[in-house]
């Protein structure tokens, strides 16, 4: 038993290593006083920061990507718990259909997603931007939503509804005094990790908006440029701070009240 | 007349799928009844007490509560609370807020509310418990709690689906009496759902025994026990012995009958529905039956038979007694210590007439 | 008439369901469903110019894409990398799961999210990461070099399949680590004790006992590695080079400078064809597996 244990540790911890490396790299060469990312380092220095904060385009990134963010997280945390409730509570008729069918999303290959909507889009004789970026944001993250927020209302008591309007309450007051609050550290979770998704999603905004950018189609486009290429990876550095907060604090509220539930795992992805 | 016909359940059958769950059961509760629904697991009982809260609409037939049809009336308009099996307590507010939680509508003022909080708390003995929450409370606490969330509403029915289910047997029993007395003191209707005979038996003025959905009798405890009307009911309420009958004739309410291995008798019966040479069921309450040693013929039957097995629970002694030519041991059940009664020795069976149920197979 | 329809929702449990269900369902069918509805129709026109196409219902893409050999080259690189970042995905992570769920005691959750978190951070720049470190001068091979390992950087590194497969097996790891991860700690230990008891060994047990029990955490890791790696578009533009090209550059181009709509709608209609393929021989073969087990 011993032996296994110290050589699957060993390559547990390399392992790490190998996962962490590039994430790593990042925040090194940020403040590195150099333009290309090669070893050796050339001093510390924190202008590329300076850079990063006052480039307008990349705040214009920035607003552009928090917006949409929002909105998608908030309509796809929305739809989603509707649709968690409707499969935690009821014996739905064709159950399987429906739960693939809203899972599809997040299945098929991004492209083909993109692919169709400029297909759509354009046939309709719209102008691509932001708006189809958006729509395309809700329904990528709804899905991871509504598995995030199955896997909370999976634990809860049915009672508890039927209690409240046994008690007097109508829907509306049943939802709003005794299932939103048992569902809020779910639901903040879940907006959350959509919101994250949204911000650092690629491919359908590339495919799918024109003039203005979101964050990673403003890095995307600054990567042909080897002098512009620090200061991406200090707005990259920032990034995976913040980031690595609110996924963390978004695990912390999933787990409120539920501890050590193995099928949330899955919803933590 | 309105008040014995205070809950009145008409033709009410449910469907749950293919599956019957209720079959067209027809109830009057009275006003301030303790009644019970007893039965097995499966036997519609809690799909019945579900349609009487809301919670199910039922397939067809209606239900009437004081005169008012309910049966289109969604739960929170009902004048029903119901007490739930798992208690159902919320957990992400205190004691306090729980109990007032159906007061809101009432729009009462705060010092009211806290008053009704308050003769909750005392009515279940929890005084002090206000600021608790859910997960700090035992599962007795939490049970009265959900009894005083319910009762402070002042219902006029009140519904409990198992609510004592998951304590422990002595716990259980206080409870029981404590419902009861808690019945009688606030004189509200309860519905009372149970799987545990003697759990009925203990509290109820009337108790309905289900099957598959269906009623099989309704009558007071007392009664169910002395004059079951079927086999089922006679089999699932406390113990009883079975044997096959023949009907020889009937001459007015006297029925000569051959009872398998114990000779041709003459029974008294109420029963208009029997005929001639019908195949029916001699029923025997095992505390009715005397046991003993000597052959000594003091009652209209006795019998001898072999001692195949003794079991002791303390208050009462279970003898099962072989008699040849019948398949199952006859079940007695004695307070009495009796020496000299061991296993595999002779012993001798005394049965009154009076004692004899008849009971018709179907 | 209001009532009626309260009485019927009220009455019926599927329809309160489906209420409920009908926005998602919705944004599905008009977002999703539609969309690719249409494509699948587009694949059928042709483009004529710049600005027109020819509705005419015609299977010419079809012929066009596999008359020209490196469209089908593209489409069998795409299935063949995303085999191999499979694979090589499976085999690196399946021991870290495993070691989570046999052999850590406290903090299980801790070990999870740490492995899930590089994940967070943006695709993009991990990729471009990978591209730093795999490069000419990048962090390996002025490593080898400064070492006197090497005289001359490694050019299999970068811009190639290797470069593609070794990107996306990091990609993917968090993916993966989740699935395992469930399915093997679910595993009633009491089995493999059982299995000690009857005088397997150590490794005897693994094979007979641990891995056919962990298989469907295997198989919802290939399908959640596989599926969306066959259409990835952003590493092999980064590290892929002409070697580790993948259709969906070609799709790319087709719907941005190539400009040929029909043609790359009738791609992406192939590439989601063969993707469903596998996806239909996966989730079949562990029907198979799966009923043999129980």
């Amino acid at each position: 038993m011993y032996n296994k244990n110290n050589i699957l540790f060993f390559y547990a911890i390399v392992y790490f290593a190998f996962l962490y490396l590039p994430v790593m790299l990042l925040p090194v060469f940020s403040f590195n006083d150099a333009i290309h990312m090669v070893f050796p380092l050339k001093g510390f220095t924190l202008k590329w920061y300076d850079q990063m904060i006052h480039s307008s385009r990349l705040h214009r990134a920035l607003m552009n990507s928090v917006k949409v963010g929002v909105i998608a997280s908030i309509f796809s945390t929305f739809i989603a718990l509707l649709a968690a409730k409707a499969f935690t509570k009821y014996k739905v008729k064709l159950r399987q259909l429906s739960y693939g069918a809203i899972l599809l999303p997040f299945v098929i290959p991004e492209i083909i997603i993109a692919v169709s909507l400029i297909v759509l889009w354009t046939g309709m004789g719209l102008q691509l931007g932001l708006v189809p970026v958006t729509i395309s944001h809700i329904l990528f993250c709804t899905p991871f939503c509504m598995l995030v927020l199955i896997s909370r209302m999976e634990g809860f008591d049915r009672n508890l509804e039927e209690a409240a309007m046994d008690l007097g309450e109508n829907a509306w007051g049943t939802f709003w005094r005794v299932t939103f609050p048992l569902a809020l550290p779910a639901i903040v979770a879940s907006l959350l990790l959509s919101f994250v998704i949204s911000f650092d999603e690629f491919i359908l905004a590339f495919f799918l908006s024109s003039q203005d950018q979101t964050l990673p189609l403003y890095m995307w486009g600054q990567l042909r440029f080897p002098k512009k290429l620090p200061h991406v990876l200090a707005l990259g550095a920032v990034i995976i701070v913040a980031t690595s907060i609110i996924v963390m604090l978004a695990y912390w509220l999933r787990n409120l009240g539920s501890p050590s539930d193995k099928k949330s795992n899955i919803g933590g992805i | 007349m309105s008040d014995k016909e205070f809950i009145k359940i008409k033709n009410v059958s449910k469907n749950f799928e293919d599956v019957v769950a209720v079959d067209n059961i027809n109830v009057d509760i009275a006003r301030g009844e303790f009644f019970s629904l007893l039965g097995p697991s499966g036997c519609g009982k809690t799909t019945l007490l579900r349609i009487l809260a809301g919670f199910e609409y039922p397939s067809s037939g209606s239900v009437f509560i004081d005169n008012l049809d309910v049966t289109d009336i969604t739960p929170n308009l009902r004048p029903t609370n119901m007490v739930f099996q798992n208690y159902a307590i919320f957990p992400h507010i205190n004691v306090k807020r729980n109990i007032e939680f159906g007061l809101r509508k009432e729009k009462l003022s705060k010092d009211e509310l806290d008053e009704r909080v308050q003769n909750a708390l005392k009515m279940v003995q929890l005084e002090g418990y206000e600021d608790r929450f859910s997960n700090q409370l035992s599962g007795g606490q939490r049970q009265r709690i959900a009894l005083a969330r319910a009762l402070v509403k002042q219902p006029k029915v009140l519904l409990l689906d198992e609510p004592l289910g998951a304590l422990d047997k002595k716990l259980r029993e206080e409870m029981q009496l404590e419902l009861r007395n808690l019945q009688r003191s606030v004189g509200i209707t309860f519905i009372f759902v149970t799987h545990d005979q003697e759990e009925a038996m203990t509290m109820s003025d009337r108790v309905a025994v289900m099957n598959k959905g269906k009623i099989l009798q309704i009558s007071p405890p007392r009664d169910l026990y002395d004059n079951p009307k079927n086999l089922f009911v006679g089999d699932f309420i406390g113990q009883i012995n079975f044997l096959d009958t023949q009907i020889v004739k009937i001459e007015g309410n006297i029925a000569k009958v051959l009872i398998n291995k114990l000779g041709e008798h003459e029974l008294v019966t109420n029963n208009n529905n029997l005929s001639q040479n019908e195949s029916i069921v001699c029923a025997i309450r095992p505390e009715t039956i005397i046991i003993s040693k000597t052959n000594e013929k003091i009652s209209d039957i006795c019998i001898k038979g072999v001692i195949a097995n003794t079991s002791f629970y303390g208050n009462m002694t279970y003898i099962y007694v072989k008699i040849e030519g019948l398949s199952k041991p006859i079940m007695v059940s004695t307070s009495d210590v009796h020496d000299g009664l061991s296993h595999n020795s002779d012993c001798y069976l005394n049965i009154h007439l009076k004692d004899i149920r008849i009971i018709q197979k179907n | 008439m209001i009532r009626f329809w309260q009485k019927i929702y009220a009455k019926n449990d599927n329809v309160k369901a489906y209420s409920l269900l009908l926005p998602a369902l919705i944004l599905v069918i008009l977002a999703m469903a539609s969309p690719m509805l249409l494509t699948v129709v587009t694949s059928f026109h042709t483009q004529v110019s710049m600005m027109e196409i020819d509705t005419t219902l015609t299977l010419d893409r079809y012929k066009d894409f596999f008359s020209k050999p490196v469209y089908t080259m593209l489409l069998v690189r795409s299935i063949k990398i995303s085999f191999f970042v499979t694979l090589v995905t499976l085999i690196t992570t399946y021991p870290l799961a495993y070691y989570i769920a046999f052999y850590v005691k406290k903090n299980k959750m801790l070990w999870i999210v740490l492995m899930t978190l590089p994940f967070w951070t943006s695709y993009l720049l991990r990729v471009f990461s990978w591209k730093v470190i795999l490069g000419h001068k990048g962090v390996i091979n002025s490593a080898l070099m400064v070492s006197g390992m090497i005289s001359e950087p490694l050019s299999f590194l970068i811009y190639s399949q290797t470069a593609v497969v070794l990107t996306l097996a990091h990609a993917w790891a968090a993916f993966a680590i989740l699935p395992l991860y469930v399915s093997l700690d679910k595993i009633d230990k009491s089995l493999l004790e059982a299995s000690y008891d009857l005088g397997n060994t150590k490794l005897e047990t693994f094979w007979r006992v641990t891995f056919p029990l962990s298989l469907p955490g295997v198989i919802g890791a290939i399908l959640i590695i596989f599926i969306p790696t066959v259409g990835d578009y952003v590493t092999p533009q980064l590290v892929g080079g002409t070697d580790g090209r993948m259709l969906s550059n070609m799709i790319q181009s087709l719907f941005g400078r190539a400009n040929n709509f029909p043609l790359g709608a009738a791609s992406a209609v192939l590439m989601l064809l063969s993707v469903s393929f596998v996806a239909v021989v996966v989730t079949y073969i562990t029907r198979k597996v799966s009923l043999r087990m129980s």
